[in-house]
């Protein structure tokens, strides 16, 4: 049997490779896949303390945090398009209109 | 004493963390998405240790299969090469990674450290599991405590669709055959 706390400590890690790859990587499809890093992150220690507790919400929420990253991917990867349309370049530091 | 299920706990983190360091590590987007499939596909495996067999299937075909297909006919549609180099992000490589090193000791040094060795034990062998997180208990229990958040759910898709469908589509006056609008600045 594996301790709950091994899972967390998973649940962690791949949250922090999601905060570091957001904060390092500079292509805009990169730093969006490091979101759904993170959110991966979340659903498996949502899922360890729902099979700790024995509370199937858990997994209820699991079901809702991906429809929501389906949703999110859908209209963020339309936006990336959008962006590339008008500024033909997946680099954010040269989307930068709104800086002083 | 390594049981057959610390084992296979150990492959499938070993895995996810190869991919999550390796999403990090490439430069490509394309190699990017690839690596992250691993992660989903090894965090499936995980769920079915956890006896949640139901969230395992869903993680396969959503997840690695529907987003992550997104994803890459979206790098393939704007032909995204390897990404430039900046002077902010090679200040966030020095702060960032030993940050998350830092961050992510503490973290599991805390969870290991305080949580008791009893009663801690979770997991449940596939095919033991009495039922519970299959696919029947599941349903019932999403259509009848959370029917209504399941239907506000299929609202904010809906929003979604309409808004992928209008912010991805062209702009009028290209899309009518006119000359097409000047958009920069």
């Amino acid at each position: 049997m594996v301790p709950l706390s091994y899972y967390l400590v998973l649940s962690g890690i791949l949250f922090a490779c999601g905060v570091t790859g957001f904060l390092i990587k500079r292509n805009i499809i990169t730093i969006f896949m490091s979101i759904e890093l993170m959110l991966n992150g979340v659903n498996l220690s949502f899922v360890a303390f729902a099979a700790h507790w024995h509370a199937l919400a858990g997994q209820i929420f699991v079901f809702f945090v991906m429809v929501v990253a389906a949703a999110e991917s859908a209209v963020g990867l339309a936006i990336i398009i959008a962006v590339y349309r008008t500024r033909e370049t997946l680099n954010v530091d040269q989307v930068n209109l709104l800086k002083l | 004493m390594l049981s057959i299920h610390l084992i296979l706990f150990l492959a499938f983190a070993a895995v996810a963390l190869a991919g999550a360091i390796n999403l990090l590590a490439q430069t490509h987007p394309i190699n990017s998405a690839l690596s992250l499939i691993a992660v989903m596909a090894a965090l499936a495996g995980e769920y079915l240790l956890l006896g949640a067999e139901f969230v395992a299937a869903v993680q396969v075909i959503v997840y690695a299969g529907a987003i992550m297909v997104l994803f890459v006919f979206t790098i393939m549609l704007l032909n995204a090469g390897v990404e430039e180099r900046t002077k902010g992000s090679r200040v966030a490589v020095i702060v960032g990674i030993p940050g998350m090193l830092l961050g992510s000791v503490l973290v599991s040094w805390v969870l290991v450290r305080h949580s008791g060795t009893e009663s801690v034990t979770v997991g449940v062998i596939p095919g033991q599991t009495n039922g519970w997180g299959d696919p029947a208990v599941v349903g019932k229990l999403l259509f009848h405590e959370f029917l209504l958040p399941f239907e506000i759910t299929s609202i904010l898709i809906l929003v979604a669709i309409m808004g992928a469908v209008v912010l991805a589509s062209k702009p009028p006056s290209t899309a009518a055959g006119g000359p097409p609008k000047e958009v920069k600045d």
